[in-house]
């Protein structure tokens, strides 16, 4: 612990201003001592957990149904609207952008205020501006798709006239954050609000360029890309890959440095590890796309360009790990007695294991096997389920008593029912991908003694069945996860406390200490 | 150093976003920019056209569906791809894709190649009922397509923005617009016109039922083109560089 807060203190080669970390560190623990003109705006963050649970159960229920429809076609129902093909887009843009950007956009809110020790920018208005206007995209995005709407581009499948309404929302969100940001009463930006700065930033950028589309006319929903074939492609890889790295690592980052401190109750291991990161990741991340578009017509120096950056890219999604887990250094008695910092520990070992999965898949020889196969989606799944997912319940476990001002959650044993099924659910999903991936990947390429192709197209995706069951199941069970945490929730917000053995026989050792 | 430059930005959210946006722009800016002024980025191959008017109708019916989440349209340069699916795929072949369509996941099979591998009548009853043909197949049923009549009045527009971001679609195709789209699924139309303008298209009784103009005509016509456009017996090697 000593040597922890003599890294967090900075010494060595930096040198710091008068009013030093620590100050930083003790505006982090306490958030008592306001300036009286400084009300922070707790409601609009209600509203942004309540949203965020809300499309969570939804986009994994969609998740389920499509996951089952690969495994038992006769579920596509037979209607147009109901088919894979339309389903899918709801399941990824509920999850990502209505789950995810939910629990992004109220934690930011949340951190923001208390990092900076300011209200909101502009008052209530333009915050519940952004709220509202974000679920209006939402529902807008998913209609357009049950009903055939989507420019079919990967996690960018709203047209144009939804793009331009979500535009007018992230710059008011954008405004908000950072005039929050220029009113702040600490001399320094937290550590956490550089990463939701960069998240806010890029995502705008990467938005306004890949979606820019030629309508067919003013009252059409219809539009054109304004690139085509290769060009596009790489616009839209370089889009994709940093919706992954802008949108579910960058700001999930800032969610993990403001509430793993909190919940552990220690400052971050190191501060200097936590800027060389920032910088490193926020450059890295750009030049990652071409690793989708290994051995296609992309030309050959895009591709290695990709590859390099994206082996590179291993160092600072480690480094961000190490400075997560090594937080919990002198607290890891916790991750026995407290199933919240659990999620989040377990989260963050996780964004480690898939943060090494993704450079050894971007190298263009394994991409070779594993492109095109469920191995990527097992590998986005041990992402967005381990990592992204498992830290939102931690901040929403976090944020739920505080926010509805209740002693403590309802129940700890639910939260550790929700922690151990939903754990039990992405084992059984990543290893039912990693199996059917790389077997479908090795049955296309495998020849026969006479030196033809031993497997046709169909007789691979037959294979595939029993892993598309053992997957959807493992998706039931985070599913079900999700539903104890709901359950609890709604009984900890009522105001009721379950009480349970574990809390007294746990508060021995705890007070002793 | 480093670090007195992050502490100075750290002090001051203007800065700071302006760092921010400078670091993120240099990978894309290298990456992105010189597709479109490099020369040899798109090989130069003899046969791309622009799309016929119902092939175009029907792309976007596959768009629409979302076919993309399941088949891929890029052909790698690999052995076993090569054998399966055919010469692997060139830059010059989705030239006039927007956007391209090249996917990212293969539940079924490729299909940059599929154009005249199978008959009319094979996609129509596959897309109808696909376990009926292929018994594993995890496919949905399209046989909505077949009854929803291709309306699309307004392909004329379509064709006029999709020249709008750089398809070569003449004056002549735009006004022929509407007719052409008609009479590639009208057996009895005289199609030579069609043909001068849009060489090697599938034409006459896409979808068995030549009474009614259906997604069912549109989405054939644009499946039987896949892949087609190339002629590969005249490509050189000098060709194929990037």
């Amino acid at each position: 612990m000593r040597e922890a807060s003599g890294r967090w203190n900075g010494k060595g080669s930096v040198r710091l201003p008068k009013i030093g970390y620590s100050t930083m560190a003790t505006a982090l623990a306490s958030t008592g001592g306001l300036p009286a003109r400084t009300r922070y705006d707790e409601d609009i963050v209600r509203l942004f957990v309540i949203a965020a649970t809300f499309w969570a159960i939804v986009g994994f229920l969609m998740g389920v149904l499509i996951a089952f429809q690969l495994a038992f076609p006769a579920l596509n129902l037979g209607t147009e609207w109901t088919t894979f093909g339309r389903l899918r887009p709801v399941h990824t843009s509920a999850v990502i952008f209505a789950f995810g950007g939910n629990a992004l956009i109220g934690t930011s809110f949340y951190v923001v205020q208390r990092t900076c020790r300011a209200s909101l920018f502009g008052g209530p208005l333009p915050a519940r501006f952004v709220f509202w206007g974000y679920q209006l995209f939402i529902v807008l995005a998913a209609s357009g798709y049950v009903l055939g709407i989507t420019q079919s581009k990967e996690y960018a499948e709203p047209e144009w006239y939804v793009d331009l309404w979500l535009t007018i929302v992230w710059v008011t969100y954008l405004v908000v954050f950072v005039g929050t940001v220029l009113r702040r009463t600490e001399p320094h930006i937290y550590v956490a609000n550089w990463y939701y700065m960069a998240f806010i930033i890029t995502i705008a950028v990467l938005h306004i360029v890949n979606n820019l589309a030629m309508p067919v006319s003013f009252f059409g929903a219809k539009s054109y890309s304004a690139f085509s074939g290769v060009q596009d492609a790489m616009a839209q890889w370089w889009y994709g890959h940093n919706a992954v790295g802008f949108f579910l690592t960058v700001p999930f980052l800032g969610m993990m440095y403001y509430f793993l401190p909190k919940q552990a109750n220690r400052p971050i291991w190191s501060y200097r590890l936590s800027i060389l990161n920032f910088w490193a990741l926020i450059f890295l991340y750009m030049w990652a796309g071409p690793h989708h578009l290994h051995y296609t017509s992309l030309p050959d120096w895009a591709q290695v360009l990709g590859m390099a950056f994206t082996i590179m890219l291993w160092m600072p999604s480690w480094g961000s790990a190490v400075n997560g887990v090594m937080t919990l250094s002198g607290a890891w008695d916790k991750l026995r007695t407290d199933p919240v910092i659990r999620f989040m520990a377990v989260a963050v070992a996780f964004y480690g294991m898939s943060t090494l999965e993704g450079p050894l898949m971007g190298v263009r020889q394994v991409n070779a096997l594993s492109h095109y196969t469920d191995w990527t989606v097992g590998h986005v799944h041990s992402g967005a389920l381990g990592w992204v997912a498992y830290i939102s319940f931690g901040a929403i476990y976090y944020l739920v008593p505080r926010l509805w001002h209740r002693e403590r959650l309802y129940s700890n044993t639910l939260v550790e029912y929700h922690f151990w099924i939903a754990s039990l659910g992405i084992v059984l999903y990543i290893t039912a991908m990693w199996v059917s991936g790389v077997m479908q990947g090795l049955m296309w390429r495998s020849y026969d003694q006479l030196g033809f192709l031993q497997y046709s197209f169909i007789e691979t995706v037959a294979a595939m069945h029993p892993f598309y069951v053992i997957r959807a199941l493992g998706g039931v069970m985070f599913l079900i996860g999700g539903l104890i945490m709901v359950y609890n929730l709604w009984r900890t917000i009522r105001g009721d406390q379950r009480v349970e053995a574990r809390d007294t026989a746990l508060a021995g050792p705890v007070a002793a200490e | 150093m480093f670090y007195r430059l992050h502490q100075f930005a750290e002090q001051r959210a203007f800065i700071l976003a302006i760092f921010i946006l400078l670091t993120v722009s240099v990978g894309g800016l290298v990456q992105i920019v010189p597709l479109f002024a490099i020369e040899n980025t798109i090989e130069r191959v003899q046969g791309m056209r622009p799309y016929t008017p119902l092939e175009l109708a029907g792309r976007n019916i596959y768009i629409r569906e979302g076919c993309y989440a399941c088949h891929s349209q890029q052909i790698r340069p690999l052995r076993d791809e090569v054998e399966r699916y055919g010469h692997y795929s060139l830059a010059a072949e989705s030239m006039y894709d927007h956007p391209f369509q090249w996917g990212s996941k293969r539940t079924g099979p490729d299909l940059a190649r599929v154009g005249g591998r199978y008959s009319n009548e094979w996609h129509v009853e596959h897309l109808i009922d696909p376990q009926a043909l292929v018994p594993a197949s995890v496919m949905p049923s399209y046989a909505f397509l077949l009854e929803n009549r291709l309306e699309a009045r307004d392909i004329a527009d379509h064709l006029r923005a999709n020249r709008a971001v750089g398809v070569p679609y003449t004056d002549e195709m735009i006004e022929n617009a509407r007719a052409d789209m008609i009479a590639q699924a009208d057996p009895s139309a005289d199609t030579t016109d069609l043909l001068a303008r849009y060489p090697k298209a599938m034409v006459g009784n896409l979808d068995g039922n030549p009474a009614t103009l259906t997604e069912m005509d549109a989405l054939v016509a644009y499946l039987q083109i896949l892949g087609r456009m190339v002629d590969f017996t005249d490509v050189r090697i000098e060709d194929l560089t990037q």
